[in-house]
């Protein structure tokens, strides 16, 4: 098994005929995902990348099935995009987009919470099961099927721990990005439980990133809960206080969410932490010999 | 993006909040007018900065005279304002609010704020204000209280503890029942990610009021909010983060002198946490975003130039869906067009990256491309030496 997408995952995604929506939609046929059509409205009853387009998420449910759906909408969107699906019955949501507003995402967090709706991102590069399928914008061919689980708050830095894996012939099982923003549909504890219990998984790899305390929150979670090896990398030891450091959530404030406490904690709670950004893969294989 | 403490209180003030009646002023010749205005034969002066600390730093002043305060215009306006919360330059003075006086009893801390790990807004009072919350929350956790909304909404027995912590009475309990509620409205309707009321404070009169004012409002959400985008102040800015931002350039200035470029904020930090691991010192944090294209490439190599330290620029991309050989055609355009002079060490990584390592290689001089980070950055660290 493999966690999120398996070969049963029919994926829609919304926001499928722009620019975004269509290179990635492609990319992600090309890698073998199942997707089952898209939606854009005002586009119905047409057809994109030889799929169907529909008006509403409820019209494609009714259609054709999906039990996954892939947003690209754009950010001032993305809240009723992500409610629409919800309220189709969808249970699994990626939303790539970058910029939804925080207290948008407030509201959608609590209406996925109670609906069991597991939603990944917004501001992410989504979610691959090597050689299964992938919804998200991350390059399939990097990756290799095994047994490592990565998580990770960033984009381009998940890459690079899924190059080293690769490189070093561990692959791995899934990997997640939950994103760069303040609240993100699913945290690092989210991630973890479904690792632990994914019986592909031998070792967890979990890129964290300066500001909030969600590596805090995991760390004592792993400590509890999590019997697999925990390696881990948290980036911005050198950035300064006070300053956004591109992603939404990656800043450093009132003292708090600094390199040096989260590196403490982690240690602490018996994750081994790689000293340095080229050593995630390495680290890896040595706790799995 | 934040809002100086006069914005904040327009604000506030639209909300029924008590605030001091108070006038903002631009140049020296304003001030008698103000003085007028107002009334009174007190006023205080503060200098309007994105910056805490201003009161220890002599940019607040207790004036008794029209003529002092036109003084401390005269001191401030132009100038920079140094205060332990801005860099070594200071923040740039470009107006003072003057206000009446206000004669204080006691001195308290309010404030609401996204709670990452509550996914809630969470209200902060205490009944010691005037002082960093974080150091009160350490000595002294009594004297505070935290609670967290449902949705915009707030309980009546969290209402009643907010003003027991604070030791109200009657009568200010229930003017701080007001305040609490006029500023969930505000933080909702106005996408607030912090307001801050320090202090809060009791006047001698009793009455509660609210005399300073700290906003930051949510970049993500300034699409809906027109009227607060316009009181953006790009001079309290570093002129190169404006500038970066323009061409939707994450930038951030450091004062190393190796220069970065890098696709994606986690790999820029990676990047900068590699060099310092390797003993160089970033100049920067700078993400060209998901496509480095020629035309932001160029851009971001224009903007890390303009800082006169940089000796040498490290460019890391991780290639993901576009591929290397159309990046590196796209940087030795780039390097040609900003004329770049100094060392430029670049390292591909994805899709073609070998194939854009020999475009890379056979280019330019100038150009140094290796073939992993750590190569990448031990080489950058021995050109910037």
């Amino acid at each position: 098994m493999s966690i999120l997408i398996n070969k049963d995952t029919r994926v829609l995604v919304q926001g499928f005929t722009g620019s975004q929506g269509t290179l990635h939609s492609a990319q992600s046929i090309e890698y073998g995902t199942n997707v089952v059509g898209g939606v854009t409205p005002g586009k119905g009853g047409s057809s994109h990348l030889n799929l169907p387009v529909f008006n509403s998420v409820q019209e494609a449910v009714d259609k054709v099935q999906p039990n996954a759906s892939l947003i690209f909408v754009p950010a001032p969107f993305c809240k009723s995009a992500i409610i629409e699906a919800a309220n189709a019955g969808i249970k699994f949501i990626v939303c790539i987009t970058e910029g939804v507003p925080t207290l948008d995402m407030l509201e959608v967090k609590k209406i996925v919470d109670d609906n069991d709706i597991r939603l990944i991102g917004p501001n992410c590069p989504g979610v691959i099961t090597p050689g299964v399928g992938k919804m998200g914008i991350m390059p399939g061919e990097i990756h290799l099927p095994g047994r490592i689980g990565i998580i990770s708050r960033s984009g381009t830095l998940t890459y690079e721990a899924v190059k080293q894996t690769t490189d070093l012939g561990l692959g791995q099982s899934s990997c997640i990005g939950i994103g760069g923003d303040p609240i993100p549909g699913s945290s690092f504890i989210d991630i973890l439980k479904l690792f632990e219990a994914d019986n592909q998984t031998d070792a967890i790899v979990m890129v964290g990133e300066i500001g909030g305390s969600a590596e805090e929150e995991a760390a004592e979670f792993i400590s509890n809960n999590i019997s697999k090896p925990v390696v881990s990398y948290i980036a911005g030891q050198t950035a300064p206080p006070g300053k956004r450091m591109g992603h939404a959530g990656a800043i450093i404030s009132g003292g708090k969410g600094t390199a040096e406490d989260k590196i403490k904690k982690l240690n602490e709670s018996g994750v081994v932490v790689a000293k340095n950004l080229l050593e995630i893969g390495s680290t890896t294989k040595s706790l799995l010999s | 993006m934040n809002l100086h403490e006069y914005q904040g209180k327009e604000i506030f003030a639209k909300y029924d909040l008590p605030v001091s009646k108070g006038k903002v002023v631009r140049s020296v010749s304003e001030v008698k007018q103000a003085c007028n205005e107002i009334g009174g034969n007190r006023w205080v002066a503060k200098a309007q900065v994105h910056a805490g600390g201003r009161g220890k730093s002599g940019g607040v002043a207790l004036c008794d005279t029209v003529e002092e305060v036109s003084d401390f215009a005269k001191r401030w306006i132009g100038q920079k304002l140094v205060t332990y919360q801005t860099n070594k330059n200071g923040q740039l003075v470009n107006c003072i609010l003057i206000e009446e006086c206000t004669d204080i009893a006691d001195e308290l801390y309010y404030s609401a704020v996204v709670d990452r790990s509550s996914k809630e807004v969470a209200i902060i009072a205490s009944s010691e204000g005037g002082v960093n919350i974080e150091k009160v929350a350490e000595e002294s956790p009594e004297k505070i209280v935290s609670i967290n909304l449902d949705g915009n909404n707030i309980s009546i027995d969290d209402l009643e503890k907010i003003c027991s912590t604070l030791e109200l009475n009657d009568s200010q309990s229930s003017q701080m029942k007001n305040i609490v509620k006029k500023t969930i409205s505000m933080f909702f309707e106005c996408d607030l990610s912090l307001l801050e009321i320090n202090p809060l404070v009791i006047k001698q009169d009793g009455n509660l009021h609210c005399l300073d004012a700290k906003i930051n409002i949510d970049s993500n959400a300034l699409f809906r909010q027109k009227d607060l985008h316009q009181m953006h102040d790009p001079t309290q800015e570093d002129p190169r983060e404006s500038e970066a931002a323009k061409y939707d350039l994450s930038y951030v200035s450091l004062d190393g002198n190796i220069g970065c470029m890098v696709n994606g904020a986690g790999l820029a930090m990676g990047t900068m946490d590699t060099i310092k691991f390797f003993n160089g010192n970033p100049a920067n944090f700078l993400d060209v975003g998901g496509t480095a294209t020629q035309e932001r490439v160029a851009k971001a190599f224009k903007i890390i130039l303009a800082d006169p330290e940089v000796k040498v620029v490290l460019v890391n991309i991780f290639g993901g869906i576009v591929r290397c050989d159309l990046i590196a055609e796209g940087i030795v355009a780039a390097i040609d067009e900003v004329e770049v002079e100094i060392p430029v060490v670049v390292r591909l990584e994805g899709n073609n990256a070998e194939k854009g390592l020999s475009i890379l290689s056979k280019s330019s001089t100038k150009i140094q491309s290796a073939n992993s980070l750590e190569e990448a950055a031990r080489t950058a660290v021995e050109l910037a030496k």
